[in-house]
């Protein structure tokens, strides 16, 4: 399966919003993962962030919810919640369209 | 039921009147619900109930905006004189927003709302907040589609708040049918405060109720509450009991012979009066003489004017010889002259007792009352001046009331707030004999010997003068009749006058008459006195003579020896 963007050749800047190292997070970390290499490979960048550590930092992407996946690049910036488990939900989320040539 | 310890722990609000009807403020460390419709003044409640934490219990707060952006929140407060951002800056407050209108969050799986308490612990922790207020958490309800979850979380973070003893005010808006849209009554069931907002004839009345208090006693009734310049302010009627300076000085009202009639100098100080009649009895002139003699004590009037400006009313006034200009220039009087429609009822009352908060004068009046009914029932209207009564009261202030009525029929607003004042003057007008005359007399005065006498009411240049009427066959004269009557009453006594003197005079020329007679009497009787003497000068001759005639009448007739006795 081949991946395509609006803006092909961007790099994907994706930052997870994560608590510590509950199963949850540890699980989003992990789809996020698989997620990106198998649709994104060797284009993208993640910036986990762990609110136990610094709560403040929940406040740049409004984050109240956990896990949340923020796509900072390309915009417009777009939020998922969960611990990306619906892998289909994720993708239309963060409008990676799988693209059939 | 069960009931909790007395004791149970509150919070004090610091709001105006909030507390009174909370027996004494907030559940501590409980989850308050405040709800309401939009632009009730939710918000605004629960902002002023963290800052005055800060600045009057030493409590810091956290402010978790879902709603509003803490710039318009700090600009807002500002406006009402609450420096927001110097709080932020001094550590004892946190504006947390959460930005979260718009964004519709994809699910992708298990997720919690870990993420808004971890900032809001952090929140707390950065100030040592004690209170905490979350405003509107339904919003949440906009964002999330699995309301399952975030139902979990949400009863979850009350058990947080309650876990960590802080005392929270929650805000919600109503719904349809249900207290908040979506049901947040369900998971705070300590205290619930329901805020309204109505509009009856085109003016706005905010309310607040305790709908809950479990635990405690609470005042039930809808309280109206305002937004002021210096934040909320709840308006419970004040207790009667409350009334710490009862006073026996009596005020002069600036008419001597009104004084009169009070028994002993005029109201007391720090009474309510009320002054009701027809269109054009002189009600006002009353008040601005009482303004008048309040500032010739050297003392501070209030004069809230309904009907006419300022410089009518002191134009007016110095027509019929009360100078008002003097006291204004002195800064003894103050004039507040507005339309009631300007404002709703409560919003009055809170401009009125900030303008006597002030100024803090020793007498009030308000002109005429009779036109708050414009904006509100009469109940409303009687509630209102109940308030604004106590609170006069409870300063000491001696306030006159005037009331405008229709003819003859006293208003039903009279009647009610009759039993809240204690000196009750009509004036009224009669008609007879071509002519419209006013009268005064004193309907009730508490704890005064007053009188019962019905005066004519003169509006002469020098202000007001009162006279007495003429009760006779035909009733009461007043006006030209009585001025006839005291013309016939004068001439009459001049009459009298008049015949009295004509008797003196009559009486001195009789005294006259009586001693010429006694003098000729006199005269007369002196004449024989003198004769008198003269022959009983001359008695012994006489008596020789007669003896000596008569012997020789005897000798000449014969009759009688020599031998008997002479003059026998």
């Amino acid at each position: 399966m081949t991946t395509t963007t609006p803006q092909s050749g961007n790099v994907w800047y994706l930052r997870l919003y994560v608590a510590g190292q509950s199963p949850k997070s540890l699980y989003a970390s992990a789809n996020l993962k698989r997620l990106c290499e198998e649709h994104l490979a060797g284009n993208y960048e993640i910036e986990t962030i762990d609110l136990v550590e610094d709560p403040t930092r929940a406040r740049d992407d409004d984050i109240l919810a956990i896990p949340t996946l923020v796509r900072r690049l390309p915009e417009p910036l777009r939020k998922v919640i969960g611990d990306l488990s619906d892998t289909g939900r994720v993708l239309s989320g963060l409008q990676i369209h799988p693209v059939e040539r | 039921m069960r009931t909790e310890p007395a004791d149970l722990p509150k919070a004090p609000t610091g709001i105006a009147g909030l507390d009174d009807v909370t027996g004494g403020g907030l559940p501590r460390g409980r989850p308050t619900l405040v709800c309401g419709p939009a632009g009730c003044g939710k918000t605004l409640l629960a902002i002023e109930f963290l800052v005055r934490g800060i600045t009057q219990f030493d409590e810091p707060g956290v402010f978790v905006a879902f709603e509003e952006s803490a710039a318009d929140l700090t600009a807002n407060m500002a406006s009402l004189g609450f420096d927001l951002a110097l709080l932020q800056a001094d550590g004892l407050l946190v504006i947390d927003q959460v930005n979260v209108a718009g964004a519709r969050l994809d699910e992708t799986g298990d997720w919690d709302l870990d993420g808004l308490f971890l900032r809001l612990g952090a929140a707390v922790d950065a100030v040592g907040a004690k209170r905490v207020v979350i405003d509107t958490i339904e919003n949440l309800f906009g964002a999330f589609s699995d309301t399952g979850v975030l139902r979990s979380e949400l009863r979850r973070l009350f058990g947080w708040l309650k876990d960590r003893e802080l005392t929270a005010v929650i805000t919600g808006e109503r719904g349809n049918g249900s207290l908040t849209r979506h049901g947040i009554e369900e998971y705070v069931s300590d205290c619930v405060i329901v805020l309204d907002h109505r509009v009856t004839e085109q003016t706005s009345t905010r309310r607040l109720r305790v709908l809950k208090y479990r635990g405690s006693m609470h005042g039930t009734n809808e309280y109206p509450f305002l937004i002021g310049e210096s934040g909320v302010s709840v308006q419970p009627i004040a207790s009667l009991g409350l009334r710490p300076n009862v006073s026996a000085e009596r005020v002069s009202t600036g008419v001597g012979r009104l004084d009169a009639m009070l028994g002993d100098g005029g109201f007391y100080r720090g009474s309510a009066v009320l002054v009701s009649g027809t269109p054009g009895t002189g009600k006002s002139t009353l008040a601005a003489q009482f303004c008048d003699a309040t500032c010739r004590r050297g003392e501070r009037a209030l004069y809230f004017g309904f009907e006419e400006a300022e410089s009518e009313i002191v134009r007016n006034m110095a027509s019929v010889g009360i100078h008002l200009r003097q006291w204004v220039d002195a800064g003894l009087l103050q004039f507040r002259c507005f339309r009631p429609t300007l404002l709703g009822l409560e919003a009055h009352l809170y401009a009125m007792q900030k303008v006597v908060g002030d100024f803090d004068p020793a007498a009030v009046v308000m002109d005429p009352v009779s036109d708050l009914l414009r904006t509100g029932t009469e109940a409303e209207v009687a509630a209102m001046l109940t308030r604004q009564i106590d609170f006069l009261k409870a300063r000491g202030v001696t306030t006159l009331l005037t009331s405008l009525n229709t003819d003859a029929h006293l208003a039903q607003t009279d009647l009610q707030i009759a039993s809240l004042v204690d000196t009750w003057l009509l004036v009224k007008t009669t008609e007879g004999n071509g002519e419209h005359n006013r009268l005064l007399y004193v309907l009730k005065s508490r704890g005064t010997p007053h009188s019962n006498q019905i005066r004519e009411f003169l509006l002469t240049k020098d202000g007001i003068e009162l006279a007495d009427v003429y009760v006779g066959t035909q009733g009461v004269l007043t006006g030209s009749a009585r001025q006839a009557q005291e013309a016939k009453e004068r001439s009459d006594g001049t009459a009298r006058m008049d015949d009295l003197e004509q008797r003196r005079v009559n009486l001195e020329q009789r005294r006259a008459t009586v001693e010429a007679q006694t003098a000729a009497l006199w005269r007369e009787f002196e004449n024989e006195a003198e004769v008198v003497e003269q022959l009983l000068s001359h008695g012994s001759t006489g008596v020789v003579d007669r003896a000596g005639q008569r012997a020789e009448q005897g000798r000449l007739r014969h009759a009688d020896p020599d031998d008997l006795p002479v003059g026998a």
